[in-house]
């Protein structure tokens, strides 16, 4: 095992796939001369040429687009937006066009295209730099939904998104970029679709996904110390996603937690409450809580900020409503 | 230019007098609603793509568009039974009866669709000739819009992406007048829409749309100029299209004798017209055209009437590549 950066394992998994295959190119803003907003592609210039590593204008329509009709055409593409809340002005492309190629063509055509970028909020970065689109692109069929929270899975998980031959949107976060995690030595990749349990426990499962599943490890400290277990569930893949996993650890702990950043109506809680209530209704002890960001735009003040966003004391306390204690 | 030979001519009165009795069947099957969805049909336009095939290499060159799209996939060689079938949901359909009107594809012939967004085929049409550049292929796409497409900002953004990276890619908009029912003039302060290429120092320039001829020979120097490196071009195409933008379309925002007036430069007319002059065909010789042309409109109404609807399970088939992917289930 080696230690790197979650900005340096996305580098790797990018790089990697293109020293294997030719067809893969990496798109974006900033993504070659500056060696990427946040340095997710540094180096890459220089070892695989502007043929690959392409700077576009700030056109995410139009690179989208490019992006969608290069991979009918042979391309394996990586398109970075910026953020994803960037990608909206281009969302047609990926919604209309990407999702649905394989789809309306009666099977003629694979997209085997990468959308990738950070998402949700990143601090103080007020309403439109702080939004989670997660739930919006799991609920469009044709796209699979990727949000790893370590540079381990992000790394693997980024190599199979690459090789699937349908869209994947890659969601990472600003605020992950520097974390550091070990990564093996070797050539590795994560299926798709497999959630992972990140803590064992017996007493109540915490669902969660991205960045914001920090707020949980820091939780199930806190409660370890008085004396309750917490079994914590990582996603990885939103779509398709892992419910079997779920069910598995509810049926074990019958009390579920889940902790989404993300805006609370019709999100990817609410999916899962809906799959848990349908398919383990009778082992649940108590009503499933969900966790997730005010129902407001993102504010910009610290204070309001704050109480906009979860932390792990809503996860602790959410934990005890289920525990009924 | 490949020369404008007298067998080109008899070829070009055979497809567009096809293509037109292709679409008036269409819509005869629509109104006895054995085609249901949006129908938008071609009828008048058909110069434009009979001038373009003329210039284009059938074994490597790519076309792309947006709804109005039956006779493009037919004329690059789809099989017109199943661009029928297709219309009637059928799964001996070009797309197994998963896209309807608007979403005709044959990778085998590389036609990318039929686009039901309107601009949104735009950057796919600059991403087709991408991947062409990038592998080093010498091919070259056509990528189609209407009038209303070039208000959309997905052509501006395609537009510089296309010089900027200079992109083997040929731009051509239809214009027929009307964006549905707003005509160009009420759609922005400039009506000459070829000139939206001079901001990005691109190519471009209006061309008759009604005559196959010019057309043909305004693409050759667009494509000749694409595949040797120097990059796209916009053409300006000025048709007409005699049937509203729909089936549903009562055309209350033009007069029946504009649409007169345009019939009388019918491409249809004018390309058989130069067949009688110069004595390319005996009167007999037009009419076994006209009953092949007859014929095989019936084969691919009965090909398509015949065909079985698709099964079921073909709903999950094509979504994704993966074999078990598993659906969230829709009902208990």
């Amino acid at each position: 095992m080696k230690t790197i950066q979650f900005r340096e394992a996305i580098a790797e998994a990018m790089s990697e796939e293109m020293r294997r295959d030719e067809s893969i190119y990496l798109m974006g803003e900033e993504v070659a001369e500056y060696n990427g907003a946040y340095k997710a592609s540094k180096g890459m210039l220089d070892e695989f040429g502007p043929r690959r590593v392409i700077d576009t204008p700030i056109s995410e329509l139009g690179f989208a687009g490019v992006g969608v009709g290069s991979a009918m055409n042979g391309n394996r593409p990586i398109i970075e937006f910026m953020t994803f809340n960037f990608a909206l002005v281009g969302i047609d492309q990926i919604i209309n066009n990407a999702a649905k190629i394989r789809q309306m063509s009666g099977g003629q055509f694979d997209c085997p295209i990468v959308f990738r970028g950070p998402t949700a909020s990143a601090g103080q970065l007020a309403a439109t730099h702080s939004q989670a689109f997660e739930s919006w692109y799991a609920n469009c069929p044709g796209l699979k939904v990727v949000v790893p929270s370590n540079p381990k899975d992000a790394k693997g998980l980024l190599k199979s998104a690459i090789r699937d031959n349908d869209p994947v949107i890659f969601m990472e976060s600003e605020q992950m970029y520097g974390d550091k995690g070990e990564v093996p030595e070797g050539e590795y990749t994560i299926p798709l679709g497999v959630a992972e349990i990140k803590r064992e426990g017996k007493d109540v499962t915490i669902v969660s996904f991205g960045k914001i599943i920090k707020e949980a490890y820091k939780a199930a400290e806190e409660l370890e110390k008085e004396g309750i277990e917490c079994e914590i569930i990582d996603l990885r893949t939103v779509k398709p996603m892992d419910t079997e996993a779920i069910l598995r650890s509810v049926k074990k702990t019958n009390r579920l937690v889940i902790l989404e950043e993300a805006w609370p109506f019709g999100n990817v809680a609410t999916e899962i409450t809906y799959q848990v209530q349908q398919k383990a209704f009778d082992y649940l002890d108590a009503p499933i809580a969900k966790i997730n960001t005010a129902d407001t735009p993102a504010p910009y003040s610290p204070v309001l900020l704050e109480e906009w966003l979860p932390n792990h004391e809503d996860v602790i306390r959410a934990v005890k409503k289920v525990m009924y204690k | 230019m490949k020369k404008i030979t007298k067998e080109v001519y008899l070829k070009w009165y055979e497809d567009m007098l096809f293509w037109r009795k292709f679409e008036d069947k269409l819509a005869a099957v629509y109104i006895q609603q054995k085609v249901r969805g949006f129908l938008h049909l071609y009828n008048g336009q058909e110069a434009v793509l009979a001038g373009a095939l003329h210039a284009m290499d059938l074994t490597k060159d790519r076309m792309i568009t947006a709804y109005r799209n039956h006779v493009q996939p037919i004329g690059m060689g789809v099989d017109p039974r199943r661009v029928m079938a297709e219309l009637y949901g059928k799964v001996t359909g070009t797309s197994k009866g998963m896209g309807g009107s608007m979403h005709i594809f044959s990778k085998e012939h590389r036609f990318y669709g039929g686009h039901g967004i309107v601009g949104g085929q735009i950057p796919l049409g600059a991403g087709l000739a991408f991947a062409d550049k990038y592998f080093k292929r010498d091919s070259v796409t056509l990528c189609y819009m209407g009038d209303g497409a070039v208000r959309q900002g997905s052509l501006h953004e395609s537009f510089n992406l296309a010089m900027l990276w200079q992109l083997p890619v040929v731009f051509i908009c239809e214009n027929n007048g009307y964006a549905m029912g707003t005509s160009v003039a009420r759609t922005s302060h400039s009506t000459e829409i070829w000139k939206l290429g001079l901001g990005y120092e691109m190519p471009c320039g209006p061309v008759d749309g009604m005559d196959p001829v010019t057309v043909a020979e305004e693409m050759s120097k667009a494509i000749e100029r694409a595949r040797s490196g120097g990059g796209p071009t916009f053409l300006e195409m000025k048709t007409y299209r005699y049937r509203g933008h729909s089936m549903s379309d009562a055309q209350h925002y033009r007069t029946k004798e504009e649409v007169e007036e345009y019939k009388k430069i019918d491409p249809i007319t004018q390309v058989l017209n130069v067949i009688k002059e110069k004595k390319y065909a005996t009167d007999d010789e037009i009419k076994a055209i006209d009953d092949r042309v007859k014929k095989l409109v019936k084969e691919c109404e009965k090909f398509a009437e015949e065909s079985d609807y698709p099964p079921v399970q073909q709903l999950y088939d094509v979504v994704y590549e993966q074999e078990n992917y598993p659906f969230v289930e829709h009902k208990i």
